[in-house]
């Protein structure tokens, strides 16, 4: 589609296109966020409540001053505190859907994708064949004249999408983008919105609490916790190797952190794994909660990591069982209803845990966390 | 129900409507066709609609920056300058009067000025019922929004602004929509005081028939010569404020 870019800064240079390190102050919490996105990248930015997230993307789009630190997106400076240079919102190529779309309600769906166009000084007649055009790429031509409250979740979230693009941004900020729609609606939504980031030419930030969200539609996720990036990286590389309780919770493992001499890890005082990568010093081990076998009594002659624990909690997980278990380590293990009927599982109830050696990953813990 | 609320919400409500009803059953309505059409009549309505119309659209002028002003900019003292808006909601209009004399009268603060410099005299001149009306009315209109532009939600600004548009053009294509509702409630609220606006006007400008004589002030003219005339007076303000409600029934009425 031949469209003319609305803004200059969309040529784009050599290097990545977003390069910050955002610095925001707020009362106790302090987020300290070094960011890197290429061009045609889609870099998620994932982290619990209160992590910092929607703090990290107001400060991209500048509704929120950085305290220290520097934006510097297509090679311009659009924020920099020690230079005392700062750029209002409305002077930034940016797109930004909102979690919850904030599609202004006494314009049409048309009318609203139109009014960045109409800012960025298209006239009016221009502005509206853009939009109609954004609208009918997202699949919503039929909707141009409707108000949003008449629109659904999920075709308000796809007009908010082709609002935000219809101004070509450089940098497109996505918060929640899927968090307000119903789980049928969101699988649809999702697979559109991948494809339309995959078109993309700029860089994308997407920022969420929900996983599923993050490995489909990044290429790549940082994750943070408490304002700091905690682990940085692909998927394939975050879901084999967490580096925090948080990131193994996110991608359903069993993570430790201990001292490893060879085949042998110290996760806690009386308690060393077994494990089949060897390695020494500081060392993560991580395994599934379906590598966990629970046993009535001690089992014995297999070349397994076995110790004795405590039944803390149990439910339903699938077609299976989950139990968590209290001992020299905290961990989960999900079990068969074939497997349970063979064990009493009440709550408090003893029972040994055992842990193939082979199931069992183990990587370093003091490696950089992250790219410098 | 219990008789101690049943009897005085009953007491309350003919307190409230037996007045109306006076009115009604005391009217000439035999020679109300030819009263309504006698010119001094005519004359005090036209300047009464007229005078509100315009004080109005002064007050929503004045009134909607200064609601957005205190609605949006945290400037020290916001809660001084917000009592002192509301100052002339409280206040007598009678006082009003005498305030707006001391200020704009010939030998006023800014009055003075004003006629030496632009040979400009407010005081008892159909500007001054303006002045008066608006005075008194500005209160509700900036009130009115300053409420909606606090209910509106700011976010819809920080969305106008990721996309490319200045304060001036957010205030104008998104907030003024977005409280258009608030605005047109405190206009009508606001003309509706200014319609009955009595005290400050005759303090301030007097009481000259087809200058400076609206409405309310003929009705209480007219009440010392002729009961009739003042009762036709008071019938026609009567239904223009029972149409100013009801054009705002489903603002207030149906709340609940």
């Amino acid at each position: 589609m031949a469209h003319q870019p609305v803004t200059d800064a969309a040529v784009v240079k050599e290097g990545p296109v977003l390069d910050a390190r955002l610095v925001v102050d707020r009362g106790t919490f302090r987020l300290d966020l070094a960011l890197r996105i290429e061009a045609g990248e889609v870099v998620a930015l994932l982290g619990p409540n209160g992590a910092g997230k929607t703090t990290a993307l107001r400060a991209l789009a500048g509704l929120q001053p950085l305290t220290a630190g520097h934006l510097t997106l297509a090679g311009r400076d659009l924020d920099r505190p020690d230079r005392r240079l700062w750029t209002p919102t409305e002077h930034r190529s940016i797109g930004v859907v909102f979690q919850d779309y904030l599609l202004f309600p006494h314009l049409t769906a048309l009318d609203n994708v139109a009014f960045g166009p109409r800012r960025h000084g298209v006239d009016r007649r221009a502005a509206r064949m853009r939009a109609a055009d954004w609208l009918d790429r997202v699949g919503l031509a039929a909707q141009a004249r409707a108000r949003p409250r008449h629109l659904s979740g999920g075709q308000a979230q796809r007009v908010a999408l082709a609002r935000a693009l219809a101004v070509e941004p450089v940098l497109l900020l996505l918060d929640e983008p899927l968090a307000a729609l119903d789980a049928r609606t969101r699988l649809d939504t999702r697979a559109d919105l991948h494809r339309h980031l995959a078109d993309h030419p700029g860089a994308t930030l997407i920022v969420t609490h929900d996983p599923l969200d993050a490995l489909v539609l990044a290429d790549r996720l940082v994750i943070i916790e408490d304002g700091h990036v905690v682990q940085e990286g692909d998927a394939a590389t975050i879901t084999a190797q967490p580096r925090t309780d948080y990131v193994a919770r996110l991608v359903g493992l069993n993570l430790y952190r201990g001292t490893a001499d060879g085949h042998a890890v110290t996760v806690a005082d009386d308690l060393t794994l077994t494990v089949a990568d060897p390695l020494h010093g500081d060392a993560f081990v991580a395994f599934p909660p379906a590598a966990v076998a629970l046993h009535p009594g001690r089992p014995d002659g297999s070349p397994r990591n076995t110790w004795p624990a405590t039944i803390t909690g149990m439910q339903r997980h699938g077609d299976n069982l989950r139990v968590q278990l209290d001992g020299p380590i905290v961990v989960a293990a999900d079990i068969t209803p074939a497997a349970a009927a063979h064990l009493r599982l009440d709550l408090g109830a003893p029972v040994w845990v055992a842990v193939k050696a082979a199931e069992t990953r183990a990587y370093p813990a003091d490696r950089p966390k992250f790219r410098p | 129900m219990p008789v101690a609320l049943f009897v005085p919400a009953t007491l309350g409500l003919l307190f409230l409507v037996l007045p109306l009803a006076g009115l009604l059953i005391r009217a000439p309505w035999a020679t109300l066709p030819q009263r309504l059409t006698e010119p001094g009549v005519l004359t005090a309505l036209r300047l009464s609609l007229q005078t509100a119309t315009i004080a109005t659209g002064f007050c929503v002028l004045l009134g909607v920056p200064l609601a957005w002003l205190l609605a949006r900019v945290e400037f020290p003292g916001r809660r001084v300058v917000r009592a002192l808006v509301t100052v002339p909601l409280v206040l007598p209009p009678v006082v009003g009067g005498v305030a707006l004399l001391l200020v704009f009268g010939r030998r006023g603060l800014l009055g003075t000025w004003l006629d030496a410099t632009f040979g400009l005299t407010l005081p008892f001149t159909t500007t001054g019922v303006v002045l008066a009306e608006a005075f008194v009315a500005m209160p509700f209109l900036v009130i009115a929004v300053e409420g909606a532009l606090r209910g509106a939600d700011a976010r819809y600004e920080e969305a106008a602004a990721t996309l490319g548009a200045g304060r001036w053009t957010t205030f104008t294509h998104v907030t003024l929509p977005l409280v258009a509702p608030g605005i047109v409630a405190g206009a009508v609220l606001c003309w509706a005081r200014a319609l009955g606006e009595f005290g400050a006007t005759i303090t301030f400008a007097g009481n000259f028939p087809g200058r400076t004589q609206t409405m309310p002030l003929a009705v209480y003219l007219a009440l010392e010569t002729d009961l009739d005339a003042a009762i036709v007076l008071s019938l026609i303000l009567l239904v223009v404020s029972v149409t100013i409600l009801a054009a705002l029934r489903d603002k207030w009425l149906t709340s609940p």
